[in-house]
Protein backbone atom coordinates (compact mmCIF):
# COMPACT_ATOMS: atom_id res chain seq x y z
CA UNK A 1 0.00 0.00 0.00
CA UNK A 2 0.83 3.10 -0.78
CA UNK A 3 1.80 5.84 1.88
CA UNK A 4 0.25 9.04 1.96
CA UNK A 5 2.68 11.92 1.60
CA UNK A 6 3.44 14.37 5.06
CA UNK A 7 2.41 17.43 4.37
CA UNK A 8 4.89 19.85 3.50
CA UNK A 9 5.04 21.87 6.67
CA UNK A 10 8.26 23.98 7.52
CA UNK A 11 10.79 21.99 10.52
CA UNK A 12 10.28 24.35 13.46
CA UNK A 13 6.18 23.38 13.07
CA UNK A 14 6.30 19.90 12.98
CA UNK A 15 5.99 18.00 16.53
CA UNK A 16 8.89 16.15 17.36
CA UNK A 17 8.36 12.71 18.25
CA UNK A 18 8.68 11.90 21.86
CA UNK A 19 12.01 10.40 23.22
CA UNK A 20 12.05 6.95 23.91
CA UNK A 21 12.19 7.16 27.64
CA UNK A 22 10.46 10.38 28.45
CA UNK A 23 6.83 9.42 29.47
CA UNK A 24 6.11 7.57 32.69
CA UNK A 25 5.36 4.75 30.63
CA UNK A 26 1.64 5.27 31.23
CA UNK A 27 -1.40 6.73 29.00
CA UNK A 28 -2.55 9.92 30.12
CA UNK A 29 -5.61 11.08 29.73
CA UNK A 30 -4.60 13.17 26.61
CA UNK A 31 -3.26 10.23 24.99
CA UNK A 32 -6.44 8.54 25.58
CA UNK A 33 -8.44 11.18 23.76
CA UNK A 34 -6.16 10.61 21.24
CA UNK A 35 -6.37 6.89 21.26
CA UNK A 36 -10.43 7.43 21.39
CA UNK A 37 -11.26 7.96 17.49
CA UNK A 38 -8.83 4.87 16.61
CA UNK A 39 -10.44 3.02 19.40
CA UNK A 40 -13.89 3.38 17.86
CA UNK A 41 -13.02 2.84 13.78
CA UNK A 42 -11.63 -0.30 14.98
CA UNK A 43 -14.30 -1.70 17.00
CA UNK A 44 -16.57 -0.83 13.63
CA UNK A 45 -13.94 -2.26 11.74
CA UNK A 46 -13.55 -5.14 13.79
CA UNK A 47 -16.85 -6.08 12.96
CA UNK A 48 -17.39 -4.77 9.45
CA UNK A 49 -13.89 -5.10 7.89
CA UNK A 50 -14.75 -2.41 6.06
CA UNK A 51 -11.27 -0.62 6.05
CA UNK A 52 -10.29 -2.96 3.44
CA UNK A 53 -12.87 -2.07 1.57
CA UNK A 54 -12.07 1.92 1.96
CA UNK A 55 -8.40 1.20 1.00
CA UNK A 56 -9.66 -0.43 -2.11
CA UNK A 57 -11.83 2.56 -3.21
CA UNK A 58 -9.53 5.84 -1.87
CA UNK A 59 -5.80 4.06 -2.19
CA UNK A 60 -6.21 2.38 -6.07
CA UNK A 61 -3.70 3.62 -8.21
CA UNK A 62 -4.97 6.33 -11.27
CA UNK A 63 -2.74 6.02 -14.17
CA UNK A 64 -0.30 9.31 -15.15
CA UNK A 65 -1.90 12.07 -17.08
CA UNK A 66 -5.94 12.06 -15.87
CA UNK A 67 -6.68 15.59 -16.50
CA UNK A 68 -9.48 17.95 -15.65
CA UNK A 69 -11.85 16.02 -18.05
CA UNK A 70 -11.83 13.10 -15.48
CA UNK A 71 -13.59 15.76 -13.03
CA UNK A 72 -16.40 15.04 -14.80
CA UNK A 73 -18.51 12.28 -13.68
CA UNK A 74 -17.92 13.59 -9.76
CA UNK A 75 -19.13 16.72 -10.17
CA UNK A 76 -22.21 15.19 -11.76
CA UNK A 77 -22.66 13.23 -9.18
CA UNK A 78 -22.09 16.73 -6.61
CA UNK A 79 -25.06 18.02 -8.82
CA UNK A 80 -26.80 15.08 -7.98
CA UNK A 81 -26.37 15.84 -4.21
CA UNK A 82 -27.19 18.93 -4.41
CA UNK A 83 -31.13 18.15 -6.37
CA UNK A 84 -31.45 15.73 -3.30
CA UNK A 85 -30.47 18.05 -0.46
CA UNK A 86 -32.45 20.73 -1.74
CA UNK A 87 -35.35 18.54 -2.93
CA UNK A 88 -35.71 17.30 0.65
CA UNK A 89 -35.76 20.83 2.20
CA UNK A 90 -38.65 21.73 -1.03
CA UNK A 91 -40.61 18.33 -0.06
CA UNK A 92 -41.30 19.79 3.67
CA UNK A 93 -43.54 21.75 2.42
CA UNK A 94 -44.41 20.96 -1.20
CA UNK A 95 -48.19 19.46 -1.31
CA UNK A 96 -48.67 17.57 -4.39
CA UNK A 97 -52.43 18.47 -4.24
CA UNK A 98 -53.83 20.09 -7.53
CA UNK A 99 -56.90 21.53 -6.37
CA UNK A 100 -55.44 24.21 -4.52
CA UNK A 101 -52.55 23.45 -2.74
CA UNK A 102 -49.50 22.58 -5.57
CA UNK A 103 -49.36 25.88 -6.74
CA UNK A 104 -50.53 27.52 -3.57
CA UNK A 105 -47.04 25.42 -1.49
CA UNK A 106 -44.86 26.69 -3.98
CA UNK A 107 -45.56 30.14 -3.95
CA UNK A 108 -45.47 30.13 -0.11
CA UNK A 109 -41.72 28.56 -0.56
CA UNK A 110 -40.90 31.32 -2.44
CA UNK A 111 -42.71 34.11 -0.55
CA UNK A 112 -42.69 33.29 2.95
CA UNK A 113 -40.19 30.74 4.19
CA UNK A 114 -36.89 31.41 5.79
CA UNK A 115 -34.31 31.30 2.22
CA UNK A 116 -37.18 29.45 0.54
CA UNK A 117 -36.57 31.27 -2.83
CA UNK A 118 -32.58 30.62 -2.53
CA UNK A 119 -33.21 26.72 -2.35
CA UNK A 120 -35.53 26.80 -4.54
CA UNK A 121 -33.65 28.37 -7.06
CA UNK A 122 -30.69 25.75 -6.36
CA UNK A 123 -32.89 22.65 -6.82
CA UNK A 124 -34.07 24.67 -10.46
CA UNK A 125 -30.87 25.64 -11.45
CA UNK A 126 -29.00 22.84 -10.21
CA UNK A 127 -30.96 20.36 -12.70
CA UNK A 128 -29.77 22.82 -15.40
CA UNK A 129 -26.16 22.33 -14.25
CA UNK A 130 -26.42 18.54 -13.60
CA UNK A 131 -28.02 17.90 -17.24
CA UNK A 132 -25.40 19.81 -18.48
CA UNK A 133 -22.25 17.92 -16.85
CA UNK A 134 -24.23 14.45 -17.25
CA UNK A 135 -23.58 15.38 -20.70
CA UNK A 136 -20.38 16.65 -21.14
CA UNK A 137 -19.15 13.48 -18.75
CA UNK A 138 -20.89 11.75 -21.90
CA UNK A 139 -19.18 13.34 -24.19
CA UNK A 140 -15.33 13.22 -22.39
CA UNK A 141 -16.26 9.06 -22.16
CA UNK A 142 -17.18 8.83 -25.86
CA UNK A 143 -14.20 10.95 -27.52
CA UNK A 144 -11.40 9.33 -25.16
CA UNK A 145 -13.25 5.46 -26.13
CA UNK A 146 -13.45 5.15 -22.64
CA UNK A 147 -16.54 2.98 -23.63
CA UNK A 148 -14.77 0.18 -24.84
CA UNK A 149 -13.85 -3.30 -23.78
CA UNK A 150 -13.61 -3.88 -20.50
CA UNK A 151 -15.92 -0.81 -19.20
CA UNK A 152 -18.77 -1.26 -22.40
CA UNK A 153 -21.33 -2.34 -19.57
CA UNK A 154 -20.38 1.05 -17.34
CA UNK A 155 -21.36 2.85 -20.73
CA UNK A 156 -24.84 1.34 -20.68
CA UNK A 157 -25.36 1.63 -17.43
CA UNK A 158 -24.34 5.54 -17.98
CA UNK A 159 -27.16 5.70 -20.28
CA UNK A 160 -29.80 4.55 -17.91
CA UNK A 161 -28.23 6.94 -15.62
CA UNK A 162 -28.88 9.62 -18.77
CA UNK A 163 -32.48 8.85 -19.28
CA UNK A 164 -33.36 8.89 -15.59
CA UNK A 165 -31.67 12.77 -15.24
CA UNK A 166 -33.54 13.71 -17.99
CA UNK A 167 -37.35 11.82 -16.30
CA UNK A 168 -36.26 13.81 -13.50
CA UNK A 169 -36.14 17.23 -14.92
CA UNK A 170 -39.44 16.25 -16.93
CA UNK A 171 -41.39 14.95 -14.27
CA UNK A 172 -39.98 18.28 -11.93
CA UNK A 173 -41.14 20.83 -14.41
CA UNK A 174 -44.71 20.23 -13.66
CA UNK A 175 -44.67 20.20 -9.98
CA UNK A 176 -44.89 24.19 -9.30
CA UNK A 177 -48.18 23.80 -10.90
CA UNK A 178 -47.76 27.29 -12.78
CA UNK A 179 -49.26 27.67 -16.23
CA UNK A 180 -46.24 26.89 -18.22
CA UNK A 181 -45.40 23.76 -16.20
CA UNK A 182 -49.31 22.13 -17.04
CA UNK A 183 -48.77 23.05 -20.54
CA UNK A 184 -45.54 21.59 -21.23
CA UNK A 185 -46.52 18.87 -19.57
CA UNK A 186 -49.78 18.12 -21.27
CA UNK A 187 -47.52 18.40 -24.68
CA UNK A 188 -45.33 16.11 -23.54
CA UNK A 189 -46.96 13.35 -22.28
CA UNK A 190 -49.55 14.11 -25.28
CA UNK A 191 -46.43 13.08 -27.42
CA UNK A 192 -45.72 10.56 -26.15
CA UNK A 193 -48.86 9.25 -26.18
CA UNK A 194 -48.80 8.75 -30.18
CA UNK A 195 -45.87 6.62 -30.05
CA UNK A 196 -46.25 3.07 -30.92
CA UNK A 197 -47.48 0.03 -29.17
CA UNK A 198 -46.54 1.54 -25.76
CA UNK A 199 -47.38 5.13 -26.58
CA UNK A 200 -50.76 5.12 -25.44
CA UNK A 201 -50.22 2.70 -21.49
CA UNK A 202 -47.19 5.33 -21.05
CA UNK A 203 -49.32 8.29 -21.23
CA UNK A 204 -52.03 6.94 -19.28
CA UNK A 205 -49.71 5.89 -16.95
CA UNK A 206 -48.34 9.27 -16.94
CA UNK A 207 -51.65 10.34 -15.99
CA UNK A 208 -53.03 7.68 -14.23
CA UNK A 209 -56.02 8.07 -16.71
CA UNK A 210 -56.44 9.05 -19.98
CA UNK A 211 -56.16 12.52 -19.30
CA UNK A 212 -55.04 15.26 -16.52
CA UNK A 213 -56.82 14.74 -13.43
CA UNK A 214 -55.90 14.90 -9.61
CA UNK A 215 -53.83 12.06 -9.27
CA UNK A 216 -51.50 12.94 -12.23
CA UNK A 217 -49.75 15.50 -9.77
CA UNK A 218 -48.92 13.38 -7.14
CA UNK A 219 -47.91 10.28 -9.66
CA UNK A 220 -45.48 12.86 -11.12
CA UNK A 221 -44.43 13.81 -7.80
CA UNK A 222 -43.90 10.15 -6.31
CA UNK A 223 -41.85 9.13 -9.89
CA UNK A 224 -39.78 12.72 -9.02
CA UNK A 225 -38.75 12.11 -5.55
CA UNK A 226 -39.11 8.64 -4.83
CA UNK A 227 -38.62 5.87 -7.63
CA UNK A 228 -36.39 7.53 -10.11
CA UNK A 229 -33.97 9.18 -7.43
CA UNK A 230 -34.14 5.80 -5.60
CA UNK A 231 -33.10 4.04 -8.65
CA UNK A 232 -30.27 6.81 -9.85
CA UNK A 233 -29.06 6.47 -6.32
CA UNK A 234 -28.48 2.44 -6.92
CA UNK A 235 -27.19 3.07 -10.57
CA UNK A 236 -24.49 5.65 -9.27
CA UNK A 237 -23.23 2.90 -7.05
CA UNK A 238 -23.04 0.35 -9.58
CA UNK A 239 -21.31 2.88 -11.87
CA UNK A 240 -18.60 3.89 -9.73
CA UNK A 241 -18.24 0.07 -7.98
CA UNK A 242 -17.07 -0.52 -11.69
CA UNK A 243 -14.95 2.61 -12.38
CA UNK A 244 -12.81 1.39 -9.26
CA UNK A 245 -12.93 -2.14 -10.04
CA UNK A 246 -12.20 -1.85 -13.93
CA UNK A 247 -9.73 1.02 -13.06
CA UNK A 248 -10.09 4.68 -14.33
CA UNK A 249 -9.08 4.85 -18.22
CA UNK A 250 -5.43 6.35 -19.07
CA UNK A 251 -5.90 9.03 -21.37
CA UNK A 252 -5.56 7.60 -25.51
CA UNK A 253 -2.32 9.81 -25.84
CA UNK A 254 -0.87 8.67 -22.80
CA UNK A 255 2.21 6.67 -24.21
CA UNK A 256 3.60 3.28 -22.14
CA UNK A 257 6.81 4.85 -20.51
CA UNK A 258 8.82 1.95 -19.79
CA UNK A 259 7.67 -1.48 -20.28
CA UNK A 260 8.48 -3.10 -16.45
CA UNK A 261 7.76 -6.38 -15.61
CA UNK A 262 4.36 -5.92 -13.71
CA UNK A 263 4.70 -6.99 -10.01
CA UNK A 264 2.15 -8.59 -8.24
CA UNK A 265 0.98 -6.32 -5.69
CA UNK A 266 1.16 -3.39 -7.71
CA UNK A 267 -1.35 -3.81 -9.97
CA UNK B 1 -11.33 -6.53 -30.49
CA UNK B 2 -10.13 -10.07 -30.67
CA UNK B 3 -8.68 -11.65 -27.54
CA UNK B 4 -4.77 -10.80 -27.98
CA UNK B 5 -5.90 -7.22 -28.68
CA UNK B 6 -7.85 -7.44 -25.03
CA UNK B 7 -4.85 -9.25 -23.17
CA UNK B 8 -2.50 -6.89 -24.35
CA UNK B 9 -5.09 -3.96 -23.55
CA UNK B 10 -5.14 -5.22 -19.80
CA UNK B 11 -1.62 -5.80 -20.03
CA UNK B 12 -0.27 -2.27 -20.90
CA UNK B 13 -3.06 -1.17 -18.65
CA UNK B 14 -1.98 -2.60 -16.03
CA UNK B 15 1.34 -1.34 -16.65
CA UNK B 16 0.15 1.93 -16.84
CA UNK B 17 -2.51 2.01 -13.34
CA UNK B 18 0.48 0.84 -11.25
CA UNK B 19 2.96 3.73 -12.68
CA UNK B 20 -0.19 6.00 -11.70
CA UNK B 21 -0.71 7.55 -8.45
CA UNK B 22 -2.87 6.40 -5.69
CA UNK B 23 -6.77 7.97 -5.97
CA UNK B 24 -6.75 9.79 -2.67
CA UNK B 25 -5.60 12.24 -2.33
CA UNK B 26 -4.63 13.09 -5.92
CA UNK B 27 -7.88 12.63 -7.61
CA UNK B 28 -10.27 13.27 -4.85
CA UNK B 29 -8.33 16.90 -4.55
CA UNK B 30 -9.28 17.63 -7.81
CA UNK B 31 -13.07 16.44 -7.81
CA UNK B 32 -13.03 18.47 -4.36
CA UNK B 33 -11.72 21.46 -6.81
CA UNK B 34 -14.66 20.84 -9.31
CA UNK B 35 -17.21 20.18 -6.65
CA UNK B 36 -16.81 23.60 -5.24
CA UNK B 37 -16.85 25.00 -8.72
CA UNK B 38 -20.14 23.47 -9.57
CA UNK B 39 -21.70 24.20 -6.00
CA UNK B 40 -20.43 27.96 -6.74
CA UNK B 41 -21.88 28.03 -10.05
CA UNK B 42 -25.22 26.77 -8.45
CA UNK B 43 -25.23 29.22 -6.06
CA UNK B 44 -25.00 31.77 -8.32
CA UNK B 45 -27.40 31.29 -10.85
CA UNK B 46 -29.83 30.65 -7.79
CA UNK B 47 -28.66 34.31 -6.45
CA UNK B 48 -28.79 35.98 -9.71
CA UNK B 49 -31.76 34.49 -11.18
CA UNK B 50 -33.70 33.19 -8.53
CA UNK B 51 -36.65 30.93 -8.94
CA UNK B 52 -39.53 31.63 -10.90
CA UNK B 53 -43.51 30.80 -10.70
CA UNK B 54 -46.03 31.84 -13.44
CA UNK B 55 -49.65 32.29 -12.96
CA UNK B 56 -51.92 29.48 -11.50
CA UNK B 57 -53.20 26.51 -13.87
CA UNK B 58 -55.98 27.18 -15.75
CA UNK B 59 -56.85 24.59 -17.78
CA UNK B 60 -59.58 26.95 -20.12
CA UNK B 61 -56.49 29.37 -20.26
CA UNK B 62 -56.38 32.24 -22.59
CA UNK B 63 -52.34 32.56 -22.88
CA UNK B 64 -49.88 30.28 -21.61
CA UNK B 65 -46.50 29.56 -23.15
CA UNK B 66 -46.52 25.41 -23.91
CA UNK B 67 -42.44 25.37 -23.80
CA UNK B 68 -40.29 22.86 -22.12
CA UNK B 69 -37.37 23.56 -20.28
CA UNK B 70 -34.55 24.17 -22.31
CA UNK B 71 -32.72 21.17 -22.15
CA UNK B 72 -35.69 19.89 -24.32
CA UNK B 73 -35.62 22.12 -26.86
CA UNK B 74 -34.18 19.71 -29.21
CA UNK B 75 -37.04 17.37 -29.11
CA UNK B 76 -39.36 20.41 -29.11
CA UNK B 77 -37.87 21.21 -32.21
CA UNK B 78 -37.79 17.79 -34.29
CA UNK B 79 -41.68 18.33 -33.69
CA UNK B 80 -41.90 22.01 -35.73
CA UNK B 81 -39.18 20.59 -38.11
CA UNK B 82 -41.66 17.39 -39.35
CA UNK B 83 -44.68 18.16 -40.18
CA UNK B 84 -46.12 15.91 -42.57
CA UNK B 85 -48.77 13.60 -40.11
CA UNK B 86 -47.82 10.57 -41.96
CA UNK B 87 -44.14 10.17 -40.15
CA UNK B 88 -45.50 12.64 -37.35
CA UNK B 89 -44.77 9.48 -35.26
CA UNK B 90 -41.83 8.65 -36.63
CA UNK B 91 -40.40 12.12 -35.38
CA UNK B 92 -41.67 12.67 -31.86
CA UNK B 93 -40.98 8.53 -31.07
CA UNK B 94 -39.14 7.18 -33.52
CA UNK B 95 -36.17 9.02 -33.95
CA UNK B 96 -35.27 9.61 -30.27
CA UNK B 97 -35.84 5.82 -29.80
CA UNK B 98 -33.51 5.20 -32.60
CA UNK B 99 -31.07 7.68 -31.30
CA UNK B 100 -31.11 6.14 -27.90
CA UNK B 101 -30.99 2.41 -29.07
CA UNK B 102 -27.55 3.72 -31.34
CA UNK B 103 -25.99 5.45 -27.53
CA UNK B 104 -27.19 1.98 -25.52
CA UNK B 105 -25.02 -0.17 -28.04
CA UNK B 106 -22.41 1.87 -28.80
CA UNK B 107 -19.76 -0.10 -26.87
CA UNK B 108 -20.74 -3.57 -29.02
CA UNK B 109 -20.91 -1.93 -32.46
CA UNK B 110 -17.64 0.21 -32.07
CA UNK B 111 -15.35 -3.02 -30.86
CA UNK B 112 -12.18 -1.41 -32.19
CA UNK B 113 -9.07 -1.50 -29.93
CA UNK B 114 -8.08 2.24 -30.95
CA UNK B 115 -8.94 4.92 -28.62
CA UNK B 116 -7.48 7.82 -29.84
CA UNK B 117 -10.37 10.35 -31.07
CA UNK B 118 -8.11 11.31 -34.37
CA UNK B 119 -7.84 7.81 -35.22
CA UNK B 120 -11.46 7.03 -34.92
CA UNK B 121 -12.32 9.35 -37.62
CA UNK B 122 -15.63 8.49 -37.87
CA UNK B 123 -16.69 7.87 -34.55
CA UNK B 124 -15.34 11.19 -33.70
CA UNK B 125 -16.92 12.72 -36.85
CA UNK B 126 -20.08 11.09 -35.91
CA UNK B 127 -19.84 12.90 -32.08
CA UNK B 128 -18.84 16.40 -33.52
CA UNK B 129 -21.89 16.02 -36.42
CA UNK B 130 -24.29 14.71 -33.09
CA UNK B 131 -23.09 17.72 -30.87
CA UNK B 132 -23.85 20.11 -33.68
CA UNK B 133 -26.93 19.41 -34.69
CA UNK B 134 -28.06 19.14 -30.62
CA UNK B 135 -26.93 22.70 -30.55
CA UNK B 136 -28.60 24.03 -33.80
CA UNK B 137 -31.58 22.59 -32.47
CA UNK B 138 -31.86 23.45 -29.18
CA UNK B 139 -31.19 26.59 -30.64
CA UNK B 140 -33.99 26.70 -32.87
CA UNK B 141 -36.20 25.48 -30.36
CA UNK B 142 -35.18 28.35 -28.53
CA UNK B 143 -35.93 30.85 -30.64
CA UNK B 144 -38.62 29.59 -33.29
CA UNK B 145 -42.18 31.69 -32.25
CA UNK B 146 -43.50 30.00 -29.16
CA UNK B 147 -46.48 28.24 -29.76
CA UNK B 148 -48.71 31.13 -28.93
CA UNK B 149 -47.59 32.87 -31.88
CA UNK B 150 -49.58 32.00 -35.39
CA UNK B 151 -48.10 32.51 -38.81
CA UNK B 152 -50.52 32.07 -41.28
CA UNK B 153 -50.66 33.81 -44.85
CA UNK B 154 -54.03 35.28 -45.26
CA UNK B 155 -56.24 33.75 -47.90
CA UNK B 156 -56.97 35.63 -50.98
CA UNK B 157 -60.58 35.48 -50.70
CA UNK B 158 -60.33 37.42 -47.13
CA UNK B 159 -57.89 40.04 -48.75
CA UNK B 160 -60.42 40.45 -51.92
CA UNK B 161 -63.29 41.30 -49.29
CA UNK B 162 -61.00 44.37 -48.09
CA UNK B 163 -58.99 45.80 -45.26
CA UNK B 164 -61.88 45.51 -42.43
CA UNK B 165 -62.03 41.78 -43.63
CA UNK B 166 -58.40 41.53 -43.17
CA UNK B 167 -58.29 43.17 -39.86
CA UNK B 168 -61.19 40.87 -38.74
CA UNK B 169 -58.98 37.94 -39.90
CA UNK B 170 -55.89 39.08 -38.01
CA UNK B 171 -57.92 39.56 -34.64
CA UNK B 172 -59.24 35.89 -34.94
CA UNK B 173 -55.75 34.98 -36.01
CA UNK B 174 -54.33 36.99 -32.36
CA UNK B 175 -57.14 35.23 -30.63
CA UNK B 176 -56.50 31.74 -31.21
CA UNK B 177 -53.05 32.12 -30.59
CA UNK B 178 -53.89 33.56 -27.61
CA UNK B 179 -56.11 30.93 -26.42
CA UNK B 180 -54.02 27.67 -26.35
CA UNK B 181 -55.38 25.76 -29.38
CA UNK B 182 -51.81 25.18 -30.92
CA UNK B 183 -50.63 22.93 -27.57
CA UNK B 184 -53.73 20.52 -29.30
CA UNK B 185 -53.91 21.42 -33.05
CA UNK B 186 -52.22 22.25 -35.92
CA UNK B 187 -52.96 25.24 -37.40
CA UNK B 188 -50.95 25.46 -40.72
CA UNK B 189 -47.00 25.24 -39.84
CA UNK B 190 -47.83 26.24 -35.88
CA UNK B 191 -49.30 24.02 -33.39
CA UNK B 192 -48.73 20.52 -32.05
CA UNK B 193 -49.71 17.59 -33.71
CA UNK B 194 -51.87 15.98 -31.07
CA UNK B 195 -54.08 15.68 -29.39
CA UNK B 196 -56.75 17.35 -31.32
CA UNK B 197 -57.15 17.15 -35.30
CA UNK B 198 -55.60 19.24 -37.98
CA UNK B 199 -57.42 22.42 -38.15
CA UNK B 200 -55.63 23.78 -41.24
CA UNK B 201 -58.93 23.09 -43.52
CA UNK B 202 -61.06 23.13 -40.84
CA UNK B 203 -63.45 25.25 -42.73
CA UNK B 204 -63.88 22.44 -45.38
CA UNK B 205 -65.15 19.63 -42.80
CA UNK B 206 -67.05 21.87 -40.01
CA UNK B 207 -69.99 25.01 -41.34
CA UNK B 208 -69.26 27.91 -39.48
CA UNK B 209 -71.92 27.09 -36.75
CA UNK B 210 -71.06 23.81 -36.15
CA UNK B 211 -67.38 25.37 -34.98
CA UNK B 212 -69.19 27.30 -32.81
CA UNK B 213 -70.99 24.89 -31.09
CA UNK B 214 -67.77 22.80 -30.89
CA UNK B 215 -65.97 25.58 -29.00
CA UNK B 216 -68.55 25.48 -26.92
CA UNK B 217 -69.56 22.11 -26.05
CA UNK B 218 -66.23 20.07 -27.17
CA UNK B 219 -65.74 16.67 -26.45
CA UNK B 220 -63.30 15.68 -23.85
CA UNK B 221 -60.18 16.57 -23.70
CA UNK B 222 -61.17 19.73 -25.74
CA UNK B 223 -61.99 22.31 -22.94
CA UNK B 224 -64.89 24.40 -23.58
CA UNK B 225 -64.54 28.28 -24.57
CA UNK B 226 -68.16 29.89 -23.65
CA UNK B 227 -66.70 32.35 -21.64
CA UNK B 228 -64.17 33.43 -23.63
CA UNK B 229 -65.68 37.22 -24.40
CA UNK B 230 -68.01 37.62 -27.24
CA UNK B 231 -65.61 39.33 -29.54
CA UNK B 232 -62.64 37.22 -29.56
CA UNK B 233 -64.97 34.14 -29.44
CA UNK B 234 -66.78 35.51 -32.71
CA UNK B 235 -63.08 36.35 -34.28
CA UNK B 236 -61.94 32.78 -33.49
CA UNK B 237 -65.25 31.61 -35.33
CA UNK B 238 -64.75 33.92 -38.15
CA UNK B 239 -60.99 33.15 -38.65
CA UNK B 240 -61.38 29.18 -38.04
CA UNK B 241 -64.07 29.24 -41.14
CA UNK B 242 -62.23 31.20 -43.45
CA UNK B 243 -59.45 28.16 -43.46
CA UNK B 244 -61.24 25.81 -46.76
C1 LIG C 1 -56.62 20.24 -24.46
C2 LIG C 1 -56.50 20.11 -25.88
C3 LIG C 1 -57.31 21.05 -26.80
C4 LIG C 1 -57.33 22.43 -26.80
C5 LIG C 1 -56.57 23.36 -25.89
C6 LIG C 1 -58.18 22.80 -27.89
N1 LIG C 1 -58.68 21.70 -28.50
FE1 LIG C 1 -59.93 21.68 -30.09
N2 LIG C 1 -60.05 19.68 -30.00
C7 LIG C 1 -59.30 18.86 -29.14
C8 LIG C 1 -59.64 17.47 -29.42
C9 LIG C 1 -59.02 16.26 -28.70
C10 LIG C 1 -60.59 17.47 -30.44
C11 LIG C 1 -61.25 16.28 -31.07
C12 LIG C 1 -62.56 16.04 -30.36
C13 LIG C 1 -63.40 15.05 -31.08
O1 LIG C 1 -62.82 14.25 -31.83
O2 LIG C 1 -64.60 15.11 -30.91
C14 LIG C 1 -60.82 18.86 -30.80
C15 LIG C 1 -61.70 19.27 -31.79
C16 LIG C 1 -61.79 20.57 -32.26
C17 LIG C 1 -62.57 21.00 -33.38
C18 LIG C 1 -63.39 20.08 -34.27
C19 LIG C 1 -62.44 19.50 -35.28
C20 LIG C 1 -63.09 18.47 -36.17
O3 LIG C 1 -62.40 18.12 -37.13
O4 LIG C 1 -64.17 18.00 -35.84
C21 LIG C 1 -62.39 22.34 -33.53
C22 LIG C 1 -63.00 23.25 -34.58
C23 LIG C 1 -61.51 22.76 -32.47
N3 LIG C 1 -61.16 21.67 -31.72
C24 LIG C 1 -61.11 24.08 -32.28
C25 LIG C 1 -60.34 24.48 -31.21
C26 LIG C 1 -60.02 25.86 -30.94
C27 LIG C 1 -60.42 27.04 -31.82
C28 LIG C 1 -59.29 25.87 -29.82
C29 LIG C 1 -58.71 27.11 -29.10
C30 LIG C 1 -59.62 28.14 -28.78
C31 LIG C 1 -59.11 24.50 -29.38
N4 LIG C 1 -59.78 23.69 -30.23
C32 LIG C 1 -58.42 24.13 -28.23
C33 LIG C 1 -58.42 19.28 -28.17
C34 LIG C 1 -58.18 20.61 -27.86
C1 LIG D 1 -26.05 10.57 -13.07
C2 LIG D 1 -25.14 10.57 -13.97
C3 LIG D 1 -23.70 10.04 -13.85
C4 LIG D 1 -22.85 10.06 -12.76
C5 LIG D 1 -23.11 10.59 -11.38
C6 LIG D 1 -21.60 9.46 -13.21
C7 LIG D 1 -20.45 9.32 -12.41
C8 LIG D 1 -19.24 8.83 -12.86
C9 LIG D 1 -17.99 8.92 -12.15
C10 LIG D 1 -17.79 9.59 -10.79
C11 LIG D 1 -17.02 8.30 -12.92
C12 LIG D 1 -15.52 8.17 -12.61
C13 LIG D 1 -14.78 9.47 -12.89
C14 LIG D 1 -14.84 9.91 -14.35
O1 LIG D 1 -14.33 9.19 -15.23
O2 LIG D 1 -15.40 10.99 -14.61
C15 LIG D 1 -17.68 7.79 -14.10
C16 LIG D 1 -17.04 7.08 -15.11
C17 LIG D 1 -17.67 6.65 -16.30
N1 LIG D 1 -18.94 7.01 -16.74
FE1 LIG D 1 -20.29 8.01 -15.63
N2 LIG D 1 -21.72 9.08 -14.53
C18 LIG D 1 -22.98 9.43 -14.96
C19 LIG D 1 -23.50 9.26 -16.23
C20 LIG D 1 -22.83 8.62 -17.28
C21 LIG D 1 -23.29 8.60 -18.65
C22 LIG D 1 -24.55 9.28 -19.18
C23 LIG D 1 -22.36 7.84 -19.37
C24 LIG D 1 -22.36 7.48 -20.84
C25 LIG D 1 -23.38 7.11 -21.48
C26 LIG D 1 -21.34 7.41 -18.44
C27 LIG D 1 -20.25 6.60 -18.77
C28 LIG D 1 -19.14 6.42 -17.98
C29 LIG D 1 -17.98 5.62 -18.34
C30 LIG D 1 -17.80 4.79 -19.64
C31 LIG D 1 -17.05 5.75 -17.29
C32 LIG D 1 -15.65 5.13 -17.20
C33 LIG D 1 -14.69 6.19 -17.62
C34 LIG D 1 -13.25 5.81 -17.45
O3 LIG D 1 -12.97 4.80 -16.78
O4 LIG D 1 -12.42 6.55 -17.99
N3 LIG D 1 -21.64 7.93 -17.19
N4 LIG D 1 -19.03 8.14 -14.04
Amino acid sequence: MPKLPAPPLPAPLKTPPPLPGQGNGEAGPLEDAKQAGITVVDWVDERTSLSGAARWLMFRKVPKGTNWFYTLGSATMFAFLNQVVTGVFLAMYYRPEPAGGAYESVRYITNEVFLGQFVRGMHKWGSSVMVVLVFLHMGRTFFFGAYKYPRELNWVIGVVLLILTMVMAFTGYLLPFDQRAFWATTVGVNINGTGPLIGPYLSDFLYGGTEFNATTLSRFYAIHMLIVPGLIAALIGAHLYLVAKLGTTAPPWQKLHKRHELIETEV
Amino acid sequence: MNQREKEEYLHDYAIMKSQGKPFFPYAVAKDAVMACVVMAVIITLSLVFGDELGSKVNAATTSYDARPDWYFFFLFDILRIIRTPSIIQLATIGIPTLCMILLFLLPFYDRGPERRPERRPLATTAGIVTICLMAYLTYQGAHAGTPDALEFATPKAVIENGPAAVEKWNEGRLAIAQSGCEACHTIGDNGNPGPGPNLTHIASRLPETAIARTLVNPTQPMPSYKNLPAKKFNAIVDFLSQLK
